[in-house]
């Protein structure tokens, strides 16, 4: 196929070459992004937790009467037993917070007591003996706590850590050479040790927000119930036995003493409508990308089928006589992929330079990760693709066009 | 003339149902998605008091240090107070007006024992709250200077939990209990809520449910109630309340109202001084580091319009312009097809002004089709903006005759816009060149 008359026949019709190169162009710089967006907000949402969400949900209660912390403690005691005789629930724990929450306790991890540069970050679960298993979150070294080491207290007082268990995440961060087990670190901001008894697998720390990324992983699981006016249980049920577990928990507690709040609305959640609620955003992004990028390519396409078509028919008799002087079929229909594949060239060369450049300025105006050019490279082909399969009817048409037209001339 | 054109226009449409069903709906899904974008984006960055915004002040002082922060703050000092700071503050009252806030969260537990209790939340403030923010009343008011010095146990709370309390009576001078304790309401609020939340977005999203009610940030302190929001500590406090007060958490906000740019300065000069008198004082070692924002630009600093929000405004608009940059390419097709036609019409007589009033309605035809298939889709996008957004920014978002009136403005702007050079085109066609060739 030659180029060179293919070429010669575009300066003719300049202004639709031009509008075609540049909506490829765009649709490439838009779908690019797009789609980049999608696999780094897919990639969040994928991360994973750490505990066995199946089966878990979680009670947000609030005291109703103003209880001096030893009644709160005592009536968590009592709550804590009551749920552990459901026959549908598996084990319970008190949480101050937990994987996914989106908001709680955080602390710099210090390794020396005057360290004044604070640069490790690390969510603080209030927990007792029974967390790890109801999470169900595995030791992969030392041990769990056990109940007399677990205590009470209330937020303004000195943090009980003497013991803690870390993840591992924050255990390899700290400890990069050897074993985190019987290390002393600084977990209460204060100057207090703490010695390390045990190191989890995978945790997630209390929020999943971008300027926890870091730390996304760390936790320190602290022996204590955190008395507080709003407290958490992490109830896990027995297998299959989550829906009933989620009925019978709130009934038991209310049978143990009705003054408590426990909300319609979020007083009893699921670990998957947890999920849904951490992730909302990213997801709802992704899908909105999605489908903003295949209502873009729709329309592109639309628009290379529309003035593909009008110039078949605007050269009727100029394929007439090229058909008449020997052109066989395919040569008519090899020239129209050929043009279009030019100008298909020519559009992704300046939109992969575009999708680069929107990204930049993306990456300076929002929290956003540099373009990788593998999404480049699958715009342009993708993009390639669809104007040659977008060119292809009315090429055909075009190819169906007798030498006998040629002849027709008004 | 004009009508004409129009009957013209809309026989060439229907001559090619395809084309122009694509025209349409290239500018028809371009405007439906800007304008669903839009509608979020404008709901959620609105200047939530224009009259005002100017003369709202949020100061921060520095009680962090630079080595409490994190690199990549940019030295950005704490966005909230420590209580020290903000008495300090509340004394000097270098404003006109001013309060200090924070949210608490309370239990209320009704007189009927088998009603349930249910927790309300609201804020602790101080008299001037309710001037400052132009909060309206139904009832009663709030109170005076003298009801914070008092300590006093009195409460303004909003309609919705006079509706839920007192079935929406006039409750003013009522008793209510919270948490166990017998509180006076002085005043009732007409259901208010500014959007975003503007004078609580360190501890709220700014779109959350409105607060219930309002109480003596004296009395709130008084009662040892913890923050319903953050709290930040750079080191740990020793323990107990009085600990927590004299530590260097923050979790308190102060407003000043500050007509004019000198008492902007005066209060300005005044933070300057009080973060010196703390350097020379060895409370704070490091150089004073303050800042003083209204409205607007707290807002902006606190980043309460949601990134999402933009990166989907901003991708809609792109998508906008390559569906029109389509509709060019296709309105380009489908005049100069006609080429024939108008050299037959400008050779009979048709001036070049005729042909572009020709074409332009023409293409105005497409402009209102795809508006009114914009507006369509724009209202079917905004109902179903709670699948993409969160729900409580989805639910800010409405369609209104602003919104109605501007989809088919960008519609049909934009058509003719993009109808511009296929237009020209046209016009520029020769009669005797077309006439010659046939």
């Amino acid at each position: 196929m030659q180029i060179k008359p293919i070429l010669a026949a575009m300066r003719h019709h300049r202004a639709g070459t031009v509008l075609i190169a540049l909506q490829i162009a765009l649709t490439l710089a838009i779908v690019c992004n797009a789609l980049f967006i999608i696999q780094q907000r897919m990639a969040r949402v994928s991360r994973p937790s750490g505990v066995d969400e199946s089966n878990l949900f979680v009670i947000q209660n609030f005291w109703a009467d103003q209880s001096s912390p030893q009644r709160i403690d005592a009536q968590m005691r009592a709550d804590l037993l009551a749920l552990r005789e459901l026959g549908s629930v598996q084990d319970v724990a008190p949480a101050n917070s937990f994987p996914m929450r989106g908001s709680g306790w955080d602390n710099f991890i210090k390794t020396t007591p005057d360290q004044i540069r604070s640069t490790l970050d690390s969510a603080i679960y209030f927990t007792d003996d029974h967390t790890l298993a109801t999470l169900g979150v595995s030791l992969i070294e030392g041990r769990n706590f056990t109940s007399s080491e677990v205590g009470s207290q209330t937020p303004p007082d000195p943090m009980l850590a003497s013991e803690v268990i870390i993840s591992k995440a924050l255990a390899q961060t700290m400890f990069p050479q050897g074993s985190a087990l019987g290390k002393t670190i600084y977990v209460s901001g204060g100057n207090r040790p703490s010695t390390v008894i045990g190191v989890t697998d995978t945790l997630q720390a209390h929020t999943v927000a971008n300027w926890m990324n870091e730390y996304a992983y760390n936790a320190v699981l602290v022996p204590a119930r955190l008395l507080t006016d709003r407290t958490f249980y992490l109830v896990r049920s027995r297998p299959g036995q989550l829906a009933a577990a989620m009925r019978d928990a709130p009934k038991a507690l209310f049978a143990q003493s009705r003054m408590r709040i426990i909300n319609r609305k979020d007083g009893v959640m699921s670990f998957a409508q947890v999920r849904k609620a951490a992730y909302g955003r990213d997801v709802g992004m992704a899908i909105l990308m999605g489908i903003v990028s295949l209502v873009l390519l729709a329309i592109t396409a639309a628009g290379i089928v529309g003035l593909t078509s009008f110039w078949v028919g605007q050269r009727r008799k100029q394929i007439g006589i090229r058909r008449a002087l020997g052109a066989t079929r395919h040569d008519i229909l090899s020239y129209f992929l050929t043009e279009n594949l030019l100008i298909g060239i020519t559009g992704v060369a300046i939109g992969a330079v575009l999708a680069l450049g929107i990204n930049l300025w993306m990456v300076t105006q929002f929290e956003m990760a540099r373009l990788s050019l593998a999404y480049v490279a699958i715009g342009v082909i993708a993009l390639l693709l669809l104007g040659q399969g977008a060119v292809l009817a009315p090429a055909v048409r075009a190819s169906n066009v007798p030498p006998v037209e040629a002849t027709r001339s008004v | 003339m004009l009508a004409y054109y129009l009957r013209l226009g809309l026989r060439s449409l229907r001559r090619n149902p395809v084309l122009t069903g694509l025209m349409i709906m290239a500018i028809g899904f371009g405007v439906a998605a800007s304008m669903t974008t839009f509608a979020v984006f404008r709901a959620v960055s609105g200047n939530p008091i224009p009259w005002k915004s100017g003369q709202l002040f949020v100061p921060q002082i520095d009680g962090f240090g630079p080595t409490g922060r994190d690199p990549g703050d940019n030295g950005e000092p704490p966005d909230a107070l420590n209580y020290q700071d903000t008495m300090a503050l509340m004394r000097a009252h270098p404003a006109s007006r001013q309060t200090a806030l924070y949210p608490v969260a309370i239990a209320v537990v009704p007189a009927d024992a088998s009603k349930q209790p249910f927790s309300v939340s609201g804020y602790a403030v101080t008299t001037d709250f309710f001037g400052m923010f132009e909060m309206p009343f139904q009832y009663g008011n709030g109170w005076g200077a003298n009801e914070d010095d008092k300590r006093a146990s009195t409460v303004v709370i909003s309609s919705k939990l006079n509706q839920k309390l007192f079935d929406g009576a006039n409750s003013v001078g009522r008793n209510i209990v919270l948490d166990n304790r017998d509180y006076r309401i002085v005043g009732v609020a007409k259901s208010w809520d500014p959007r975003p939340r503007y004078y609580d977005v360190v501890n709220t999203s700014g779109f959350g449910d409105s607060p219930d009610f309002f109480m003596p940030f004296s009395r709130a302190i008084d009662l040892q109630m913890d923050t319903d929001g953050n709290n930040n500590c750079n080191k740990a406090p020793d323990g107990g309340w009085d600990a927590w007060l004299q530590s260097t958490c923050v979790w308190l906000t102060v407003w000043a109202e500050l007509p004019d740019a000198a008492a902007v300065q005066r209060y300005r000069s005044y933070l300057d001084g009080y973060a010196a008198d703390q350097k020379r004082a060895g409370r704070y070692n490091w150089a004073p580091n303050n800042r003083l924002r209204n409205v607007m630009e707290w807002l902006d600093h606190e980043h309460v319009v949601p990134q999402e929000t933009k990166v989907s405004l901003l991708v809609a608009l792109g998508f906008l312009v390559v569906c029109l940059v389509n509709t060019i390419g296709l309105l380009l097709a489908k005049f100069m097809r006609r080429s024939q036609e108008i050299g037959v019409r400008r050779a009979l007589g048709a001036s070049r002004r005729e042909i572009y009033t020709q074409f332009l309605a023409e293409a105005s035809m497409v402009g209102v089709a795809g508006g009114v298939l914009g507006l369509l889709l724009t209202a079917g996008g905004v109902y179903s903006i709670g699948l993409v957004f969160e729900p409580e920014i989805a639910a800010l978002a409405h369609v209104d005759f602003g919104l109605i009136g501007l989809t088919l403005l960008v519609a049909i702007g934009a058509t003719v816009i993009a109808a511009f050079y296929p237009t020209w085109r046209a016009a520029q066609v020769q009669p005797a060149w077309q006439l010659k060739s046939n």
